[in-house]
């Protein structure tokens, strides 16, 4: 997976769709984010690198929230610099229409 | 004060090699006289832009790597605003930035280190060793998002 990994809230969808069978609730199983700069080691989120900032900006072009990426706050603050670096060079959009 | 600085501008479409190299040439200069150092050029070759600036939808990058001082880069940032051929231009001041990174990773290894050691491991890792990679999310994309 070249650096297109999936974030956001994952819930299992089977669990979900047992719950009504059955009547018991199971509790929604949601898997733990963790912010992908600290797992990966990555200590250089530099703006020349578009690979790595690119899952930050969805369709809109907006910067992906920690609530949905799971960044932590020290590399979601860097990320942010980088984004908007990157966006003065127009290596990313500000915006998609 | 000499600092480390990346600058990185765009030059238009338009504009030929040459031109692209004249321009170089003449930052070249203005480091020169300023007691400056050009440490690395690289040129990106022509990009698409994500979004257009003025009527362009392409440009040439230029990364230049600069050791001098904050009056340099204000004189080259002040030079190329007036360029009609330079399309966009960002300076960024590196070399404390870098500092840090240098010294996040030393701790980072420092800290590996001293935890192997402490398991009864040699300091460093063994070709081979290690968990494979952490990829039981392949087949459940269902709730990616579009990416």
């Amino acid at each position: 997976m070249d650096g297109r990994r999936s974030f956001g809230p994952k819930k299992t969808g089977r669990a979900g769709a047992a719950a009504g069978k059955d009547g018991q609730r199971r509790p929604m199983f949601r898997r733990r984010k963790v912010c992908k700069f600290c797992s990966d080691k990555i200590d250089d989120i530099n703006y020349k690198d578009t690979r790595l900032l690119l899952p930050f900006v969805p369709e809109r072009a907006k910067i992906l929230p920690r609530r949905i990426s799971g960044t932590c706050a020290l590399h979601q603050r860097k990320l942010r610099v980088a984004l908007m670096r990157a966006r003065q060079l127009a290596l990313i959009p500000y915006t998609s229409e | 004060m000499t600092r480390k600085y990346e600058l990185v501008y765009i030059v238009s479409p338009e504009a030929t090699d040459d031109h692209v190299t004249e321009l170089h040439t003449q930052i070249d200069g203005i480091v020169q006289r300023m007691g400056g150092q050009i440490e690395k050029t690289e040129n990106w070759g022509r990009r698409k832009l994500a979004y257009e600036i003025g009527r362009h939808k392409e440009g040439t990058y230029v990364l230049e790597v600069i050791l001098g001082s904050g009056e340099l880069m204000k004189e080259i940032d002040r030079r190329l605003k007036v360029l009609d051929t330079v399309i966009r231009h960002l300076t960024v001041r590196v070399d404390e930035a870098q500092e840090v990174i240098e010294r996040m990773k030393a701790r980072r290894s420092a800290t590996s280190r001293r935890r192997r050691v402490a398991r009864g491991l040699p300091e460093d890792r063994q070709p081979g060793e290690g968990q494979r990679n952490d990829a039981d999310d392949d087949r459940d994309d269902r709730f990616d998002m579009g990416m």
